[in-house]
């Protein structure tokens, strides 16, 4: 079986212009949402507290938003969370509340109602635990970028460390963009994810990257669009293989993986459908537009090539 | 050119065997267990020890699977979750003043893997359900405890040395002591010079007063958060024991931060007080000579505190004894009244403390104070019948039993140095880490199972060894997470499935140079070789790239974030070694043997 038997090299250079145009709307477009809607940071960025129960029977929300209203806490937010017997309690951080008790709270008011309600999950995070989580998720993210524009600059070019970082961030902004437009919660492990998603991403480029660097080694006499176009056709069939692959596991945890692993998963695919949008169509053309050349990689024969003439 | 020698094919043999043996265990499942673990480290669980427990279930009519000696621990495991609480039960009525008996769950493996350390992954909180607290120790309380103590010690050693002075003082960090005159101030220089080394001292004149600016030393400073933090670990530890859980964990993070993980815990609000309270005890002297002023203040020299009954009581400020002096503390009954009581048991300073305040004092009252987060509660304030020595004492009014018994294990346990408060919480109730576990697993298994029939498909026999170097890859990953008892959370499930998602990647571009060798016309044989060298330079890159990632992540992620990047770095190591290896053994294997190869089965 063989699904891509392309005899001839696509031109996606000379649609980069467009492609670019379109990448660029989308960016401007998630940094637009990023801006008015912002994200919807979960607990553990925010602090607070959320309490997952688990009812014999269909819960009533309205019953449960009571008894909380009744325990002396209006502000719970309640909703169900998979199924009708599962609700999940949020309740936001304030000001001289008794933190972790708050928890035990809750539960008291519940089982007073329904003694069948069991806990399935507590998470209360403190004000200063959720600042350095933002910090630490934020130095991560540095870090990665850093390190992934300087193992590119040392194993390739800075032109391909420049141009993949920014095809990669700009698939990171993306996802922000969509977790803005939904206001799917952002949790450590959608943060895990886009951080997972942007070496993926990079991986991508690499592998483009790799292929065009051979052809300018191989094809002597080419123009650079044509060299680029030929690398992207050719490993095209691999890049939606390997990505059909790792979609269909991504697929088995979006749907399998329960709750906590759905917006992770709902991350990772987002990601990889631009990450495969952006190596091709947007890290290429960056590196055309930046002047990529032969020069860039083979000046040490260039140098004998001089010596040996009489 | 595609044939390895044979010392590679072992190699790769020996790998994947081992790998085996270390992946076996978690295929065995885990028992429901009773872990009995000596309460106090000077007691040893021996054969002794394990012949009790024997006989203990035995009386009971509980017959265990299997009762072992493990460490410093006696473990026995059983068939069902009824037995086991059953036999709890029964262990701790007949051992329970001695031994710590904790449930826990024990790995069904035969012994002779567990003897080659070969143990079931370590699972998470959130896969095993449990409790993860973050604690703060308030720094700020440690310093200002220390500062109390040193301006009570300048005062009894200015006293004993007959170095006139007229007051101390706070002043933020600093102590001011104040003198008449220049010639007192520089003897009581030159004795806290000696006494006092934790201090920088500098002179200050103030109007008609002498003065000496104490300031606790930056050094001294961290010392005192350090020592705070490093008791409240040790009271901690002793807290959680006796709140009998097997394999906790209790950890400094950062500096000023504790971490506590009790694994299968369910009542979270008795484990949250017994972990928060912050009891020591204090004895102290009622003052009767004093009335309580107007408005509810107390005279100088004095401070007010309510009892169990709401009564207010003036007492005085000097304390004869703290909760540090007290060796051990049972709950029981009194020998009189019967009433519930603890009895304590005071150390041989305390004893001789006590013993002379009672004699001074008889016929007065002494009130004994639990200091509670701060707050005072009067326990009891009983008169001095006669001068007590020995340092037995029983605290006894209005308790009830649990009451008593949760006294007694708080002044057993210790104080804290220093208050904590939950800074993070997250648990986990054992139906969802038991979902948790099925979820994570199956969507594992659904999405290995479509890759694999996608890659047969496409590639036929390639794809054929593609998954087999996939299944390697899982095999070597589930051991080494085994073998290094890495912790096995959900994101790291997560992170499995989506290392294997990623790792076929290598064998897609393998197979696809491959291809592309052969339709460039040559032969079989070369174009394997030549998809191998190709490919092994993008795979390198692209691994090495994700490997920065995972670096990072584990470097700056918090929680579920590091488990992710542990297994994603693992993940990594040994996907280049069965995509690469593995796949091309078993290429070697079949095709390479073969001299004249005319085609090969990669669709």
């Amino acid at each position: 079986m063989e699904f891509f038997k392309i005899k001839h090299d696509i031109p996606f250079m000379s649609y980069g212009r467009y492609t670019t145009a379109i990448s660029l709307v989308t960016f401007l477009f998630a940094i637009f949402f990023l801006a008015t809607r912002g994200l919807n940071f979960g607990v553990d960025f925010t602090g607070g507290t959320v309490i997952e129960v688990h009812y014999g029977q269909s819960a009533d929300l309205v019953k449960v938003r009571e008894q909380l209203k009744n325990a002396g806490l209006p502000e719970a937010m309640v909703q169900n969370f998979g199924s009708s017997r599962d609700v999940l309690i949020q309740i936001p951080l304030k000001e001289n509340t008794a933190g972790a008790k708050l928890s035990d709270q809750v539960m008291t008011a519940l089982h007073s109602q329904d003694a069948g309600v069991e806990m399935r999950r507590v998470e209360f995070v403190g004000p200063q635990v959720g600042r350095d989580l933002v910090d630490n998720g934020a130095m991560a993210l540095l870090l990665v970028s850093l390190g992934i524009v300087g193992y590119l600059w040392v194993r390739f070019e800075w032109k391909f460390g420049l141009s993949a970082i920014i095809a990669n961030l700009h698939d990171v902004v993306i996802i922000l963009g969509f977790f803005a437009f939904f206001q799917w919660e952002f949790s450590l492990s959608v943060l895990a994810a886009v951080l997972a998603v942007l070496g993926y991403s990079v991986n991508e480029s690499v592998v483009v990257f790799d292929r065009i660097r051979e052809n300018f080694r191989k094809m002597r006499k080419t123009e650079s669009a044509q060299i680029i176009d030929n690398a992207i056709t050719r490993t095209m069939s691999r890049t939606i293989i390997t990505h059909g692959c790792t979609q269909m596991m991504v697929f088995a945890m979006l749907f399998l993986g329960g709750e906590t692993l759905h917006y992770f998963a709902m991350a990772l695919t987002i990601g990889i459908m631009f990450s495969i949008y952006s190596s091709v169509l947007v890290a290429s053309p960056i590196l055309l537009w930046l002047e990529v050349s032969r020069e860039d990689f083979i000046k040490p024969e260039k140098v004998e090539a001089e010596e040996v003439l009489p | 050119m595609n044939r390895y020698p044979l010392w590679k094919y072992l190699l790769i043999l020996a790998v994947l065997l081992t790998g085996l043996i270390y992946t076996l265990p978690n295929f065995f499942g885990e028992s429901p267990a009773v872990q009995i673990l000596p309460l106090r480290s000077s007691m040893k669980a021996d054969a002794a020890l394990l012949n009790r427990v024997d006989a203990t279930l035995k009386a009971a009519n509980i017959s265990p699977d299997i009762v072992e000696l493990d460490g410093n621990s006696v473990k026995a495991r059983f068939n069902d979750t009824d037995t086991q609480l059953k036999a709890k039960d029964a262990l701790k009525a007949a051992l329970g003043e001695d031994y710590v008996v904790a449930l826990n769950l024990q790995s069904r493996s035969p012994a002779w893997l567990t003897s080659l350390h070969a143990l079931p992954m370590y699972l998470g909180l959130d896969l095993r359900g449990g409790v993860h607290f973050l604690m703060q120790v308030d720094m700020k309380a440690a310093l200002d405890k220390s500062l109390e103590a040193a301006m009570g010690d300048m005062r009894s050693s200015m006293r004993d040395e007959n170095i006139p002075y007229s007051g101390i003082s706070r002043d933020g960090n600093a102590l001011l002591i104040k003198f008449r005159d220049a010639a007192s101030r520089a003897k009581g220089e030159d004795l806290l010079k000696q006494h006092f080394s934790d201090y920088l001292l500098t002179d200050k004149e103030d109007g008609t007063d002498f003065l000496i600016r104490a300031q606790l030393k930056p050094e001294a400073e961290n010392r005192i958060g350090e020592s705070a933090v490093q008791q409240n670990l040790l009271t901690l530890r002793n807290r959680v024991n006796e709140l009998g859980v097997a394999e906790p964990v209790i950890q400094q993070q950062g500096k000023d931060r504790v971490v506590v993980q009790l694994p299968g815990v369910q009542d979270t609000a008795r484990a949250k007080d017994i972990l928060g309270r912050t009891a020591t005890l204090e004895v102290r002297l009622v003052d009767e000579d004093h009335q309580i002023g107007p408005n509810g203040t107390a005279p100088f020299g004095t401070e007010m505190f309510k009892d169990r009954d709401g009564n207010s009581l003036l007492v005085k400020k000097q304390v004869i004894l703290t909760g540090e002096r007290i060796n051990d503390a049972q709950p029981g009954f009194d020998n009189r009244t019967n009433e519930p009581a603890v009895h304590i048991n005071l150390d041989a300073v305390g004893a001789r403390k006590f013993k002379e305040a009672t004699r001074e004092n008889v016929g007065k009252r002494m009130a004994i104070i639990l200091f509670e987060k701060g707050k005072g509660e009067i326990v009891t304030a009983p008169v001095i019948r006669e001068e007590i020595g020995g340092g037995r004492v029983q605290i006894s009014g209005k308790m009830t039993t649990d009451e008593a018994q949760d006294t007694a294990l708080l002044l057993r346990a210790g104080a804290l140095a220093a208050p904590m408060d939950i800074v993070e919480e997250r648990t986990v109730g054992p139906s969802l880490g038991a979902d948790n576990i099925a979820r994570g697993f199956n969507s594992t298994k659904i999405g290995f199972i479509l890759i694999a029939v996608f890659m047969v498909a496409y590639y036929m026999m390639f794809g054929v060894i593609s998954v087999l170097a996939l299944a390697a890859n899982l095999l070597l990953l589930v051991a080494l997470l085994s073998m290094l008892q890495a912790t096995l959370t959900l994101p790291g499930m997560a992170g499995i499935a989506l290392t294997l998602g990623m790792a076929i990647d290598s064998n897609v571009l393998i197979n696809e140079r491959i291809r592309e060798e052969l339709r460039n016309g040559i032969t079989p044989q070369a174009a394997i070789n030549a998809g191998y060298e190709h490919a092994f330079a993008t795979i390198l890159d692209s691994n090495l790239t994700n490997l920065i990632v995972g670096i990072a992540l584990f470097l700056f992620g918090s929680g579920p974030i590091k488990g992710f990047a542990v297994v994603l770095c693992l993940g990594i190591l040994t996907s280049m070694f069965s995509s690469v290896l593995v796949s091309r053994a078993l290429v070697n294997l079949i095709y390479g043997r073969r001299a004249r190869l005319s085609s090969v089965s990669i669709g």
